[in-house]
């Protein structure tokens, strides 16, 4: 089959790999009708997540066909319909792998799965536990193959997967595998109760999806922050947000003339370990990580807890994988604030997303700027990073 | 209330020592750097001698039989406990039976049961023979505690104990092992890579690791066989 292999930083490549098989009793083979290139799959090209290797398959974003089930998927726990998983079934798949099993599958914490990621000891070393695995990226959370490919391997797959019906286009339902269920956590985390105004980093899809949960939670205003007007137009087009052009305005100041002196009740970092900001400060997270001796920028987090309101929360659903500098936590201890935070737990939250997409509440296809076959991955990645032609989504069709 | 300080100081130090070593292993925590002097096996046997016999278990005696026994060079122990999402009676029913071990510890090649006591180890060492063994089972208490030693003649001399303890609230049950390894003759450090790689530590705690997945989701995490591009 053809698929995307890293390369090294900002080289991906289509290559022709052996086609996936089950290797264990609970695998499904799922052959991918639509892929999507993530915000945090732009860590992985440009060389930000460690234990990525040449040749690994990315991607962790996709729906398709089941094709062949392992022995043991015969008792589908979630989804329309749910029941034995067969052959011709259609499915979206979450890009965090969970057991279903462990204390934490249990708890309907899936992204923090024991029994998912068989590279747990790297994990165990550095981070303290080991955390469920993550599709096509890297080896500390797995070393999974990705889905930007024709088929892929779904562990698990008796609780791994969601059904979905026939008649609705894959660009309705595919972001309900990551995307959507990230920016719905965000939200969700953040315990927004009415009236209260949230603040969202980083107006791509997750950030999008995130505005647009607050407002289902019964946020009054969503206020969006990004430095390209492509994004904040469509996040106040599809989002009803108030918009920073952190680039033009001071973003802090901004945020307090928006909330009468407050702060934002809730502030969520959509953006993760590339965050950019203006100035020094910026200078030096870009000469740090550069040098490896931060791995993260930790921009965004900054100015939250900064910006945030006394006594607010902050959500973060960007990606961080190691360390940061420089943070303010004098203003987040005296301030009181509650972090919160971490990978989503797909499986949790997909049925529910589901179900408000049959119901016509939510259409996220709005996303979509780019449709691509797979085999222009590189230049799908290139566009995305360097957010050239107003690029928010690409979506790949093997 | 006046304090509990009479006890303690009418008890010896010797008993104290041992008092600990028993709730140690029965249910509380230890620390394996408290154990660098003295040998597990002969804790093990004094425990499951019926008695804490307590002279055979003084610093000085510990010492002397260890260095009778086993030569001069220090054991390697080696400590991990991992908590699993099942009932203790199921975990225990599987250890138990030797014969299964394998399909979790990657360096065991085979264990063939003789009898209610008596089994034989055979663990793979890479480029080198095989390493063999008779193990016996020292203690053995129902769905809580298995302790065994290898008997006269072991290729690597060993001892260990796997305990079950319920964890608290509904986190299931807690699996520890403590494993010691001696080899007379020095090289203990080669021949134990050769068994574990270089770190014991974390392969004693991968095969936990494949236990826990093999109980709790039927099956062990793998990516082994999955394509990829060209490295
Ligand atoms: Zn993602
Ligand atoms: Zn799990």
């Amino acid at each position: 089959m053809k698929a995307v292999c890293w390369q090294g930083a900002n080289e991906v490549r289509v290559e022709s790999v052996p086609d996936p098989t089950i290797l264990n009793p609970r695998d499904a083979i799922i052959k991918i009708t639509s892929t999507a290139i993530c915000g945090s799959d732009l860590h992985i090209y440009g060389g930000y997540i460690p234990t990525v290797q040449k040749g690994d398959i990315i991607g962790h974003e996709f729906m398709g066909e089941v094709v062949e089930v392992g022995r043991e998927v015969n008792n589908l726990k979630i989804g329309v319909d749910a029941k034995r998983l067969l052959p011709g079934d259609r499915v979206v798949v979450p890009s965090t792998i969970g057991c279903g099993n462990c204390a934490y599958c249990q708890r309907d914490m899936w992204s923090l799965c024991d029994n998912s990621n068989p590279n747990s000891w790297l994990e165990e070393k550095l981070f303290g536990n080991v955390t469920s695995a993550i599709y096509g990226y890297s080896h500390l959370l797995g070393g999974y193959a990705g889905a930007q490919a024709e088929y892929i391997r779904v562990p698990f797959a008796d609780v791994g997967v969601v059904k979905v019906p026939s008649d609705i286009p894959d660009e309705k339902l595919l972001f309900i595998s990551d995307a959507i269920p990230t920016g719905y956590m965000g939200a969700e985390l953040c315990d927004i109760q009415p009236g209260d105004t949230v603040a969202v980093w980083g107006s791509g899809a997750v950030g999008l999806f995130a505005m647009i949960s607050a407002y289902m939670m019964g946020a009054e205003k969503v206020i969006a922050i990004d430095r390209f007007p492509e994004r904040l137009e469509m996040a106040k087009k599809y989002a009803k947000a108030e918009v920073i052009n952190y680039e033009e305005v001071n973003a802090g100041e901004a945020l307090k003339e928006m909330t009468g002196g407050r702060g934002p009740d809730a502030c969520i970092d959509a953006v993760g370990l590339e965050a950019h900001g203006v100035g020094l400060e910026d200078f030096y997270d870009q000469t740090k990580q550069k040098l490896k001796l931060e791995s993260d920028r930790p921009h965004v987090l900054r100015e939250m807890m900064v910006a945030c309101r006394k006594g607010g929360t902050l959500a973060i659903m960007g990606v961080y994988g190691g360390f940061v500098d420089k943070i303010p936590l004098g203003a987040a201890f005296n301030k009181g604030l509650t972090f919160r935070m971490g990978q989503m737990h797909g499986q949790k939250y997909m049925h529910l997303l589901l179900q408000q997409i049959l119901d016509g509440k939510l259409d996220p296809s709005f996303v979509v700027t780019h449709q691509l076959p797979l085999a222009e991955a590189a230049h799908g990645y290139h566009i995305f990073q360097q957010k050239k032609d107003n690029c928010v989504k690409v979506v790949l069709k093997p | 209330m006046t304090s509990t300080g009479d006890r303690t100081t009418k008890t010896t130090p010797e008993a104290n020592e041992m008092e600990r070593w028993a709730s140690l292993i029965g249910g509380g925590a230890m620390v394996l750097t408290g154990l660098s002097q003295r040998s597990l096996k002969g804790v093990l046997t004094a425990l499951a001698g019926g008695g804490l016999v307590y002279q055979g278990l003084t610093k000085q005696s510990t010492i002397q039989q260890a260095q009778e026994a086993l030569g001069i060079n220090k054991p390697i122990k080696v400590e991990k406990t991992v908590t699993i999402n099942k009932p203790a009676d199921e975990l225990y029913r599987y250890w138990h039976n030797f014969e299964q071990l394998p399909t979790f510890m990657k360096h065991l090649q085979s264990v063939k049961v003789y009898d209610a006591k008596r089994s034989h180890w055979i663990a793979k060492a890479p480029l080198a023979n095989n390493v063999e063994w008779d193990a016996e089972i020292l203690e053995d208490r129902e769905n809580e505690f298995i302790s065994w030693a290898s008997v006269e003649g072991a290729d690597i001399d060993n001892s260990g104990f796997v305990r079950f303890k319920k964890a608290p609230g509904e986190r299931g049950t807690e699996v520890k092992v403590v494993l010691e390894y001696n080899i007379p003759g020095g090289g203990i450090s080669a021949a134990l890579a050769k068994l574990f790689g270089e770190e014991p530590e974390q392969q004693i705690g991968d095969d936990l690791r494949r236990f826990k997945m093999l109980m709790e989701a039927g099956e062990i995490a793998t990516t082994e066989g999955q394509p990829t591009g060209k490295r």
